[in-house]
């Protein structure tokens, strides 16, 4: 399978500039860190940084690590900004145990989010993957959800997603895809190649490690169909086949 | 002035941040296109990161049809990184550069850690890119050269202008859990604030047994980093991991740098080259 791919960019710096969605770094106060089921629920202010569109990401410093850590935006309420995150490293642990009052290096908006031009979408997401629903919910006038969880506890972060339908393993998310949507999805790899099979014009937001967002390291290439993709720069959201 | 190291900025996607450099040096480029190694390519240490990107790039025809025009747009003059894997790859590369007027130099990749290493000497690869160009050739060399100064002296034989100190270190990291690499390619190259001392070292030690023109990189994330490279010997300073975490750090270096200089009463970057040597008296103002 072929992907669509997005128009190339002459000079990335003078596209986001004639777009208004510059990406700048600032050094930003946490407002609160929210306990989510697992997750942590990290507001800052926005000063400002343009929020972008829903699926993009932002670099966030990782106090006292020597890499950022991306993470897709969760919501966009007046003056802030927030990030739902998992602490499952080094990285997202140091992220994840910082305080009202606390500044953080946030750098964005960065990458490619989805389109938001469809007819009946439908968000489909599994575990800390709902990160970017709330705000994409918002942009889309809360459409339906269905949202896959490993437990009842991390299903507490469903609460974020208006409109959705929650599923806990081993029920799963593509047991519930219904036909005739435009189906944007997020979550782990094997769910979304699921997806994929099932709904070929899904949008799909991919992760992978990443040290910089924004094409300078080369590190985050995935294998997509035999295909290496620098995902901070193609992506994170690519169109599941063309 | 102040580069980026090789491989750590594209200044295609952030020209802004190519802008603020007095020079730019693109990713290696080989005679064949490369898709670079598969994932998972960086882990983050304690002290630093691995690597191993593998020289994924277009190879040469395409840089030189695609690439350069829109690079000589930057404004920025501009190194080419070149890398092979014989004499007669970087002979090749060295041609295809000679005529072209946006390139001011040549950066020969001698170092590569997550490729095999070509069959000949360092002296021997300078000696075959010195033979296709008149433009300036800058050799990059690994810390782990078993004798450096000698490897450094015989590359300035071969006619090597000037010397880019240092590539990355060979490394590895294992996945706590499962004990295996954490890399898809398993060794990688190591690079970040862990590399700093070694990169001086090889600063100081090549600056001695040389004098020549000496680009230093290896961990410099301040200008306080950078006027020490200086002082073992750089004439120049590259950006390498730092500009990952933060794409504002050449104009930041670039201003830390200028306040270490004043608060020391030296008067320029070319008059701090050296001075860990005591050539010339350091005053603390």
């Amino acid at each position: 399978m072929r992907r669509r791919e997005r128009p190339r960019r002459r000079l990335g710096g003078a596209d986001q500039q004639s777009s208004g969605r510059l990406r700048r770094r600032e050094r930003l106060t946490v407002v609160a860190n929210e306990a989510v089921g697992p997750y942590a629920l990290i507001r800052v202010e926005r000063g400002s940084l343009d929020p972008g569109i829903p699926g993009q990401f932002f670099m966030l410093e990782a106090p006292g690590r020597l890499l950022p850590r991306p993470m897709s935006l969760c919501q966009a309420p007046p003056g802030e900004l927030s990030f739902l995150l998992e602490a499952i490293g080094p990285g997202t642990h140091a992220i994840a145990a910082v305080e009202p009052g606390d500044e953080l290096h946030v750098f964005g908006p960065l990458g490619n989010g989805y389109r938001l031009d469809v007819e009946n979408p439908l968000l489909v997401g599994g575990g800390i993957g709902v990160a970017p629903f709330p705000y994409l919910s918002a942009e889309l006038g809360n459409p339906p959800a269905i949202l896959g969880f490993r437990s009842d506890w991390h299903a507490e972060a469903a609460a974020l997603v208006p409109n959705a339908e929650v599923l806990v393993e081993p029920t799963l998310v593509t047991e519930r895809l219904l036909p005739g949507h435009d189906v944007l999805a997020c979550g782990p790899e094997p769910m979304l190649e699921a997806v994929r099979e099932l709904a070929s014009e899904a949008q799909l937001a991919w992760e992978a490690p990443m040290a910089c967002g924004y094409g300078a390291c080369y590190g985050c290439s995935v294998e997509i169909d035999g295909v290496l993709k620098r995902l901070c720069v193609a992506g994170p959201v690519l169109e599941a086949a063309a | 002035m102040i580069l980026n190291a090789s491989g750590c900025l594209d200044a295609l996607e952030a020209p802004e941040v190519a802008r603020a450099l007095d020079i730019f040096v693109t990713k290696t480029v080989t005679p064949q296109p490369r898709e670079g190694n598969r994932p998972i390519r960086i882990a983050e240490t304690e002290a630093g990161m691995l690597n191993s990107i593998g020289l994924e790039n277009p190879g040469i025809d395409a840089l030189l049809k695609d690439k350069l025009p829109l690079l000589a747009e930057l404004g920025v003059p501009l190194w080419v990184s070149v890398g092979g894997f014989a004499a007669a790859d970087y002979a090749r590369l060295c041609t295809a550069l000679d005529d072209r007027p946006e390139v001011t130099a040549i950066e020969l990749n001698l170092s590569c850690p997550n490729v095999e290493e070509a069959p000949e000497s360092a002296a021997e690869l300078v000696a075959a890119a010195r033979a296709r160009t008149q433009k300036p050739v800058y050799a990059k060399l690994s810390p782990a050269a078993t004798n450096l100064a000698e490897t450094a002296r015989a590359v300035q034989a071969a006619g090597a202008d000037g010397l880019s100190l240092v590539n990355t270190i060979r490394g590895l990291a294992l996945d706590d859990g499962t004990l295996q690499p954490r890399l898809g390619h398993e060794l990688g190259g190591y690079s970040g604030p862990a590399l700093k001392p070694i990169a001086l070292a090889a600063v100081y030690q090549c600056y001695r047994v040389t004098g020549l023109p000496i680009v230093g990189m290896g961990g410099i994330a301040t200008g306080r980093d950078a006027l020490e490279f200086l002082a073992a010997g750089a004439s120049s300073i590259a950006l390498g991991t730092v500009l990952f975490r933060d794409p504002d750090a050449p104009g930041r270096v670039r201003r830390e740098l200028a306040d270490e200089l004043a608060s020391r009463g030296l008067s320029s970057p070319e008059d701090t080259t050296g001075l860990a040597h005591g050539a010339k008296p350091v005053t603390v103002a």
